[in-house]
């Protein structure tokens, strides 16, 4: 694959911003972003599609919260049936105020993990992963956006990225 | 308005004023129903078409099947028979100021938990709210009207006109020893002392912060802006110890008897979430008749997270009151919630969904937040559902079983509401609905989530 791309940096997150719309409206294709922190909104500014990540979390919910309710119904009453607070009644519903607790915080459990989980795995992250990120100062406190040279004049390129205000600008080729 | 001054004057001409007057009532309800429910063995007789549900002792339903038949009640029966009507009668002289009581404190909670927000928005300096702050301030206006009228009605109680605080009425203090040993903290003089106290500390901090914030829109530097930062924040810290105590002293003693730790907690994060609803439809409300320009999709997202968040803490008090008591089952603090149970099953339970089921369902989606009428939907809900849990926090001390949500609640809503938005709409008249001056105000503006 021979494509040629721009890594272009930048020290400033409203700085990144600006470019990032000023890029998408000059009809240029970003690649990739790579910062050191989450920058709010930059998914927006990208044109990156909405993240349903919100959706598995609050199904990983539901399943928590059967998993709590089956789970103390069968601790509690079916298979050793406990007096719970004086309250001997054997019922579910009936000892359901004491469960709500345990469901609660399963519910919790189940919507954090597995969408940590989740997003792992869709960000293609696990432990011992070789780093992705081309230039290891955007884990401190520098921006580089990936721009796709395409078909476009290089040097026209790189003189509007400085207008943006990216200070720094470097030309890979992958041959 | 009009219309719910009428009613209210009409519900208080239809109370009943004697034991007479209650009999022939009941008598009239009871004839048509009283032989279907002979064969059940059940206490619990339901009756009328009106959602009334009566709990009546055994002696009680006896007697009116004796009077089904024959149509009269004599000997022995008919002294149980009057004190039972009397009680009843008791209630049913309650209930309208009951129902007055309880519409003047939904409003007046709903001024003084705008107030507390707004007053968070100075002390956090927040930079995304100041372009509601007219609005705010316009709905605290109602603080000093809806104060004095809740005011005057714990005067009236404590001048006797009502009975609906028990401990007020000397008679009952000089039978019931838990009350004889309150005696120094409820009695009349000291209890609407402290009532001046919260409400004349409430209305001069929002009168002080009001005046200020007028006069920011002229001044040339941030000096006012930061005495309002102060003011804020002392209100705060006033505000979150009157507010528990006016919790204790103008609900939580309707049941002289019973005390929970977290009830100012309780009732105050149902005057804030009723609050935090009131900016978000007036907002909405402004906005579509073109007045408020400035506000975008942003702040209505950002008030309606907080309609969201608050619902929950609601009901997370609402169920760490009711699990601890439910849990340790003490006689004298689970009446509190059998009698809501059982005499207000449709309501207690019913509160649940609207101010928890429903928000949460209907909010969680971050872009339902954005969609106005979705939000003006969840707060005419919320808003019912906290007029609701008010309804349910006073009536069962007041009324008992003999509820039901009439004339005087529904003209009671009417008249306040009528006047809370007279007050309200009178006061955003007076000042630009843009503040000026303040730090915030550009960022507020281009606030974008």
């Amino acid at each position: 694959m021979a494509s040629k791309v721009l890594h272009a940096i930048y020290r400033d997150d409203d700085l990144l911003m600006q470019a990032v719309k000023q890029i998408r409206e000059a009809r240029y294709h970003i690649g990739e972003i790579y910062c050191p922190f989450p920058v709010h909104g930059l998914d927006k500014a990208m044109g990156l599609a909405p993240t349903r990540l919100a959706i598995t979390s609050f199904l990983y919910g539901l399943v928590g919260l059967s998993v709590a309710i089956a789970m103390m119904n069968f601790i509690m009453i079916e298979d050793w049936p406990q007096d719970i607070g004086g309250k001997p009644s054997f019922s579910f519903l009936q000892n359901m105020p004491a469960f709500v607790p345990i469901m609660f915080e399963l519910t919790v459990f189940f919507a954090a993990h597995l969408m940590v989980i989740t997003f792992y795995m869709r960000s293609k992250l696990w432990p011992f992963k070789k780093a992705e990120n081309p230039d290891v100062r955007t884990t401190d406190d520098v921006f580089l956006m990936e721009v796709d040279v395409a078909g476009h004049n290089v040097d026209d390129l790189t003189n509007f990225l400085y207008e943006t205000g990216a200070s720094e600008i470097k030309l890979i080729d992958n041959k | 308005m009009i219309v719910g001054a009428i009613g209210l004057i009409y519900g208080f001409i239809a109370a009943p004023e004697t034991v007479e007057d209650v009999k022939e009532m009941m008598a009239s309800e009871h004839h048509g129903e009283g032989h279907a429910d002979e064969s059940t063995t059940n206490i619990n007789v339901e009756q009328l078409p009106g959602n009334e549900v009566e709990v009546e002792n055994i002696e009680g339903y006896e007697s009116e099947v004796a009077e089904g038949e024959h149509g009269e009640a004599h000997g022995a029966e008919a002294s149980h028979e009057d004190e039972h009507y009397e009680h009843v009668l008791h209630q049913l002289q309650n209930k309208p100021w009951a129902a007055l009581y309880v519409a003047a404190f939904f409003f007046f909670m709903i001024s003084l938990g705008v107030l507390a927000f707004y007053a968070i928005q100075y002390a956090a300096q927040a930079g995304w709210s100041p372009v509601l702050f007219r609005v705010m301030e316009a709905i605290t206006a109602y603080l000093l009207p809806g104060g004095l009228i809740v005011f005057v009605i714990l005067a009236l109680s404590g001048l006797h006109l009502n009975h609906l605080f028990i401990w007020m009425d000397p008679e009952v203090v000089a039978h019931d020893e838990i009350i004889q040993n309150k005696t120094a903290y409820l009695n009349v003089p000291f209890f609407l002392i402290r009532a001046a106290i919260y409400l004349g500390g409430w209305v001069l901090f929002r009168h002080l912060l009001r005046k200020n914030s007028i006069k920011m829109d002229d001044a040339t530097d941030n000096s006012i802006f930061k005495k309002n930062f102060k003011l804020a924040a002392g209100f705060l810290v006033f505000f979150i110890v009157t507010e528990s105590m006016m919790s204790w002293d103008w609900i939580m003693s309707l049941d002289p008897h019973w005390f929970s730790t977290l009830f100012g907690w309780f009732v105050f994060a149902s005057l804030f979430v009723s609050g935090i609803t009131t900016i978000a439809l007036m907002t909405i409300y402004l906005k579509s008749r073109g007045y408020l320009e400035f506000v975008n999709d942003s702040h209505i997202h950002d008030l309606a997270k907080f309609m969201f968040g608050i619902s929950i803490f609601w009901t997370y008090l609402w169920f760490s009151q009711f699990m601890l008591i439910w849990y340790s089952n003490i006689p004298e603090e689970v009446v509190y919630f059998i009698t809501r149970m059982e005499d207000y099953p449709i309501l207690f339970w019913g509160m649940i969904v609207t101010n928890f089921i429903f928000p949460v369902l209907l909010l969680m989606n971050s872009d339902y937040k954005r969609v106005n009428w979705f939000v003006v939907m969840t707060g005419i809900v919320i808003l019912t559902g906290h007029y609701l849990n008010v309804y349910v926090l006073v009536m069962p001390a007041t009324v008992g079983e003999s509820w039901f949500i009439g004339i005087p609640e529904i003209s009671g809503v009417l008249l306040f509401g009528g006047l809370f938005l007279f007050v309200v709409f009178n006061s955003l008249t007076k000042a630009p609905l843009l503040v000026k001056g303040n730090p915030f105000i550009k960022e507020s503006k281009h606030y974008h989530y």
